[in-house]
Formats: C-alpha cells, sequence, structure tokens
C-alpha cells in the first residue's frame, strides 16, 4: 500500500477542486451538488483513514510531483500527523455539511463548491512539503471561507466578513514576508531542506519566528486572538462549527510541523511557547465568563482549548506531543458537536441568547444528552475523549517540571466546566420563557419564509418551517404543535458525540497513532530521509 | 538599500492606512502591504543579479533568481483577488464603506432608487412587509434618505438594536456589535 498511495496524494487536492467546478456548472441540480459533496468528503475521509493505516507505523508517504528530482520538485508528504489530522478533518466537513443540508444553508449555489475548494486547500495545506506552497494551500483554504462567511454572514450584516478578511490578509502579509525571509537567510523553502536551519543560524531562526508569529494569528493564540472572538459568532452555526474544526487547527499544524523541521524542537525557546500558551489558556477562559450567547461562550473556550493544544510545542517531549495531538484530535470533535447541538437550537428558537432560552432539557432532551456529552467531555471528564486527553497533557506538563503550567491546566478545566454548567443552567434546565414559540415561529418566518412567501405569490398562511408549508406546519402556526428541532440537524452533533465516547473509551487506539505522529515530529529526520531519498 | 527604504514607505503607508475607518482605505492599506511583501521577495532573490535566467545565457554568476519571481507572481494573484473581494465586501454590505455611521451603502442606494425590494431583501433589508429599510444613526438628523426611500420605514433605534432582527443600528461601535453577538 505504501506504494500505491504517494502518486495519489495529489489527487486529495486536484479531485475536490475539479468537482467544485462541476458543482458550479450544476446550477439547477441542487440534489446533484449535495451528492457529490458529500460524496467527494466521504471519499477524502476513506482516503484518509487509508493514509492512517499506511502510516501507522512511522512511515512517511512522499510524492515528488511531476516526478522532479529532490530539490527542484514540490514534495507531497504525509505523515502520521497529516494523516490524522486530514482524517478527523473530512469527518468534521462531512458533520458541517449535513448540518447545513438540514438548515437548506447548502442549498445555496456556491456552498457546496465552496466547501470542495476549502477541503482541497486543506489536504494540499497537510500535505505540501513546501513552506510558499503551504502559503498558497492556504490561502486556497481562505478564499473560499471568505466566500462562506460573507455569504452565511450576510443576515447579520458584512462586519464578520470584514474583519475575517482583513485579519487573514494581514495574517498572510506577514507569513509571505516571514517566507521571503526564510528564503533570503536559509536559500530554500523546501522544509526538508531546511530541517534544522533555525537552530543552526539565529538568522533563519528570526525568519521562522515572523512565519509562526503569522501563523499564531491564524490559530488565534492570545494576545493575537481578538479576531477570533469577533467573526466566528457572526455567521451561521455550520460554517462555525466547520471553521472551527479547521482553519485554527490547520494552523496549530503547521506550527507543530515547522517547529519540528525548521527548528528541530530548538530547547532554547521553548519557554517562549508556555509562556505564551498558558495565557491563551487562561485569557480564553476567562473571556467567556462575561459572554452571553452560547456561541460567544463556545468560540471563547476554543482560545482556551488552543492553549492545551499547543502545549506539546512548549515541551517537545514524547509524551508532551503524544498528548498534545491527542487533544487536537479529540477538541476538534468536541468543539464541532457543541456548537452544531447549540447550532440546532440556534437555528431553530432563532436566539442563542442563554437569556433568552430555558427548559430545553423537557422540550429538546436528546440535545441536551448530546450537549452534555460533548461539554462534559471538552471539561475533562471520564469517560470521554477530554479526560484521557487533559490528563495525559497535565502528566506530561508534570513529568516536566512545569508545575505552573499543570496548576493552569488544571484551573482552567474547572473554569470551562463552570462555563459549560452556565450554558447548561441557562439554556436547558430553568423554566422556558414565554414568548419562546412566538420567537421561534418569527424567526423561522425570518429567514426562511420569505423565499417562499415570494414564490407563493404571498402565501395565506406564511411557511414556517423550512420549505413548503404543510400539515404540521398549520398545526403549529394554530398553536397546537409545539415548535421543534427536527432530528436532521441533531443528527451531526450526535454523530460527533458519539465519536468522542468512542475516543474516550478506546483512547488506546487514538494514543497509539498520536504516539507515532508525535514519534514522526521529534524525530523529523525520518521525513527529511524520506522526501530527499537518501 | 533602495528596496529596504521602499519596503519601509510602503508599510508605514500601510499602517497608516490600516487605521483608517473607510473600508475602501483599508482595502488599500493592503494593495501597499502586499507590494511591500513583494518587495521583501526580490531583495531575497539578491537583485544584484540581473542576467536572463535561463541555462547556457550566461555566467552563473551573473543570473538572476527566478524562484523569488515565481512566488511574487502567485502572490500577485492571490492578493489580486482578495483586494477585489474586500472591495465587493467594501460596497455590497448593509450600509456603507464602512464604520462612519451615518452613511448608506451604494447597493442600497440603487435599490431604494428602483424601489427595488428584491434586491434590498437580499441584503436582509426589508421588513417583513416588503418595505425597505434604511439603517439609520440615532444621532443623524436631516438625513436626506428616508424620505427618498419609497415606504421606507425607519426602524426605532431601540428596537432595531434587537438581537435577530434583520436591521440593526449602525451607530454602536464595532466592539459594541460584537458583544452584542
Amino acid at each position: 500500500m505504501t506504494e500505491i498511495l504517494p502518486p495519489l496524494l495529489p489527487l486529495a487536492v486536484g479531485i475536490p477542486l475539479l468537482l467544485a467546478a462541476l458543482g458550479v456548472a450544476l446550477r439547477k441540480k441542487r440534489l446533484a451538488r449535495h451528492m457529490i459533496s458529500l460524496g467527494t468528503l466521504a471519499a477524502l475521509f476513506v482516503f484518509a483513514v487509508l493514509l492512517v493505516i499506511a502510516t501507522g507505523d512511522g512511515t512517511v508517504l512522499v510524492h515528488q510531483v511531476g516526478l522532479w528530482d529532490y530539490g527542484v520538485s514540490i514534495p507531497f508528504v504525509v505523515d502520521a500527523l497529516s494523516a490524522l489530522v486530514l482524517m478527523i478533518m473530512s469527518v468534521l466537513a462531512i458533520a458541517s455539511v449535513l448540518f447545513a443540508m438540514a438548515t437548506h444553508e447548502a442549498r445555496a449555489r456556491f456552498f457546496h463548491p465552496f466547501v470542495l475548494v476549502l477541503m482541497a486547500g486543506v489536504s494540499g495545506a497537510l500535505m505540501t512539503g513546501d513552506i510558499f506552497n503551504l502559503f498558497v494551500f492556504i490561502e486556497v483554504m481562505l478564499l473560499p471561507s471568505y466566500g462562506l462567511l460573507a455569504m452565511m454572514g450576510a443576515k447579520l450584516g458584512a462586519h464578520g466578513a470584514r474583519i475575517y478578511v482583513s485579519v487573514n490578509l494581514l495574517a498572510s502579509t506577514l507569513l509571505l514576508v516571514g517566507i521571503a525571509l526564510v528564503y533570503a537567510t536559509a536559500g530554500t523553502v523546501n522544509l526538508a531542506e531546511l530541517h534544522g536551519a533555525g537552530k543552526d543560524d539565529p538568522a533563519v531562526a528570526l525568519a521562522g519566528g515572523v512565519v509562526l508569529t503569522a501563523v499564531a494569528i491564524k490559530a488565534a493564540v492570545v494576545p493575537v486572538h481578538g479576531w477570533l472572538t469577533r467573526t466566528y459568532a457572526m455567521t451561521s452555526p455550520a460554517v462555525t462549527a466547520l471553521f472551527s474544526g479547521i482553519h485554527t487547527k490547520v494552523a496549530i499544524y503547521v506550527i507543530y510541523r515547522i517547529y519540528s523541521l525548521l527548528f528541530d524542537g530548538d530547547e532554547r525557546f521553548l519557554w517562549v511557547a508556555l509562556v505564551i500558551t498558558s495565557a491563551t489558556m487562561l485569557i480564553g477562559v476567562l473571556g467567556a465568563v462575561g459572554e452571553k450567547t452560547t456561541r460567544s461562550i463556545l468560540v471563547f473556550h476554543m482560545i482556551s482549548q488552543i492553549g492545551y493544544i499547543l502545549i506539546g510545542v512548549g515541551l517537545f517531549t514524547l509524551l508532551g506531543l503524544t498528548a498534545a495531538i491527542f487533544y487536537l484530535l479529540h477538541h476538534m470533535i468536541v468543539k464541532a458537536s457543541l456548537f452544531l447541538s447549540t447550532g440546532a437550537i440556534e437555528e431553530t428558537y432563532g436566539t442563542g441568547e442563554i437569556d433568552k432560552l430555558g427548559g430545553m432539557l423537557k422540550r429538546e432532551p436528546l440535545i441536551a444528552v448530546t450537549f452534555m456529552v460533548a461539554a462534559l467531555s471538552l471539561a475533562g471528564l471520564p469517560p470521554f475523549s477530554g479526560f484521557v486527553a487533559k490528563f495525559a497533557i497535565i502528566q506530561a506538563t508534570l513529568a516536566e517540571s512545569h508545575y505552573w503550567v499543570a496548576a493552569v491546566a488544571v484551573v482552567v478545566s474547572i473554569f470551562t466546566l463552570l462555563s459549560m454548567l452556565k450554558i447548561w443552567t441557562g439554556v436547558f434546565m430553568g423554566s422556558e420563557p414565554d414568548d419562546l414559540q412566538e420567537r421561534a415561529l418569527t424567526y423561522q418566518q425570518r429567514m426562511h419564509g420569505k423565499r417562499y412567501l415570494r414564490v407563493q405569490a404571498q402565501a395565506e398562511t406564511p411557511t414556517l418551517t423550512i420549505g413548503p408549508p404543510t400539515a404540521t406546519t398549520s398545526a403549529v402556526l394554530a398553536g397546537k404543535q409545539a415548535v421543534k428541532v427536527p432530528f436532521k440537524l441533531i443528527f451531526p452533533a450526535i454523530l460527533l458525540a458519539a465519536i468522542t465516547l468512542f475516543f474516550g473509551l478506546g483512547a488506546e487506539l487514538l494514543m497509539g497513532w498520536s504516539e507515532t505522529a508525535a514519534e514522526n515530529l521529534l524525530n523529523p529526520m525520518d521525513y527529511v530521509r524520506a522526501v530527499s531519498g537518501a | 538599500m533602495s528596496i529596504a527604504i521602499a519596503v519601509g514607505l510602503l508599510t508605514a503607508a500601510a499602517v497608516y492606512l490600516f487605521m483608517q475607518r473607510g473600508m475602501v482605505r483599508i482595502v488599500l492599506g493592503f494593495v501597499l502591504a502586499s507590494h511591500a511583501a513583494n518587495l521583501v521577495f526580490f531583495a531575497a532573490g539578491n537583485t544584484a543579479y540581473r542576467g536572463v535566467p535561463y541555462i547556457g545565457s550566461g555566467e552563473l554568476g551573473e543570473q538572476a533568481d527566478p524562484l523569488p519571481q515565481a512566488f511574487v507572481l502567485t502572490a500577485i494573484v492571490i492578493a489580486f483577488s482578495i483586494t477585489m473581494f474586500m472591495v465587493t465586501l467594501a460596497i455590497t454590505t448593509t450600509t456603507d464603506d464602512d464604520t462612519e455611521d451615518v452613511e448608506v451603502s451604494p447597493a442600497l442606494l440603487l435599490a431604494a432608487d428602483r424601489g427595488d425590494t428584491n434586491d434590498a431583501g437580499f441584503f436582509g433589508l426589508t421588513t417583513e412587509s416588503g418595505d425597505i429599510v434604511v439603517e439609520r444613526g440615532e444621532d443623524e438628523t436631516g438625513d436626506p434618505w428616508p424620505e427618498k426611500t419609497p415606504g421606507a420605514t425607519a426602524p426605532e433605534p431601540g428596537a432595531s438594536a434587537e438581537p435577530g432582527t434583520s436591521t440593526k443600528t449602525e451607530t454602536s461601535a464595532e466592539t459594541q456589535e460584537g458583544d452584542a453577538r
């Protein structure tokens, strides 16, 4: 299998791009677009699983694109880390697309093509072995994201999209300058050739620092995190879930990759990472305290969790990296599950404000359980994957005698739990607000009814659920039946919550993969040898 | 040296423009910033070598490094497309080229002039009754636009600040809006 797979690597970028074009062309065929999108994502998932199996023993798969010689070619490289991240990201993309199909966002002509181009960029960014190519793929990933954000945020105004584009363009420009400086000082942009350059030469280290700073902005690390909370809460829940699992996490992947290769895990700079990650953990979780909507609380927690994930860079030991990679994979799933379960409420009842919701436990028990599972996993309680992840992280910091980092991690966990309880008591417990049903009806009409109202020549009963009016619709309108979240909206969150339970009970499996990935990061010589063919 | 000075000047001008409120100025800032980045790339390729970079066309020591030029070409294309998108964002949104509070977007004005409720609806500007709502600031007086808008109902500043509605006041600073959501 290790011989068949490498030549197929560029296809993970090429096929989604090609099918995205096809999706744009099929403007009247909505079903075909759905099928193309889901089919491609499922195929990407299967491909990623094959890659995980092939790299499970520490093998590094390399393909020199165009069969050019090493030194001239732009290689595609896959090791355990890239394969694992790609696998989880394709799962997330599938869940988010299913959610978007349920909310009918995916009916927009460009939704699926955007998602496919986004995934093409993600595959490219995870696989490329060339730092300039990395920049290009990050841009390929970001361009459709701008579109998605603007498209879905149109109802909320364009401020979110503006901030998002501006910040990302600034970070990209900085990344470009960093890459130029790396090229100027080291004379190459091939990651394998750059191995250890940052350790040996302070000038390259400085250039690498510029690159890392730019990537840190994209990863929303404190103190450059402000844009995240301002933009992710300003688009639709489906898009937030998709972005939360993909954009910042690709940036984190890049930080790991560059620190492992360019800096060769240089111990002199590790304390910087530890200070920054501790600040990120603390400030993220404290920021969540003042927030009033479910989504903005979750977005602040995302920042805090990014701190946990990056502890691995600050430790750069086998235990630390294993724990951090496990945390990264666990976090992507859990966070998306939380965004989707609260998003299902938001999409149905028209608000994510804690004050305006309540009593959902009785009304929507299935969402309540799903949320509970993911929230407890996020806070780090057994038997979910979050417990294993946090336990391993804290163990790794203690093994390196960084007691204050471990203390911060524990304190932040408690605050995380408190915040999750805040959502729990505010949204799921308590009594139902009197105007809940009314608000939901108004919202549904505003979001989805208008189009049908127009099409159906101002139909007498304004459509309530998404789609043409049905018998249920009129029953709800007449007040005979309560508004309920449809199962298709809950399903993606349940899927992801089940995965976190699976990885909690079967942590052994994921831990083993994470350890292989950590070993690859720790001994980048395997990577270098595989790419250079020496 | 001249490249270093040019990069410095471009960056300074870009930072100045980033500080402005209008979206178009911010976009112009990014144009300058990406030029600065491109010049850094050129400098990385060592500008002293200016020969044609074909094999056999001259001394190896004289030939220019083609790689940074290829990089710059790629970067220009990307920066250009994003710039176009940002310019679009500057005009096709609810109010304005931005944060100046009482301005009204060209797209909305065109729609209002035509009395085209469909277009306005696309931007989330219609009320349920189909009227076009021109978003206004609280402190605004004597603005000519509400009169020109057919059947316009200016939203109550208090009422329109309610989340979940398709209209909102623009007077509040961006920060407050971000917090409100």
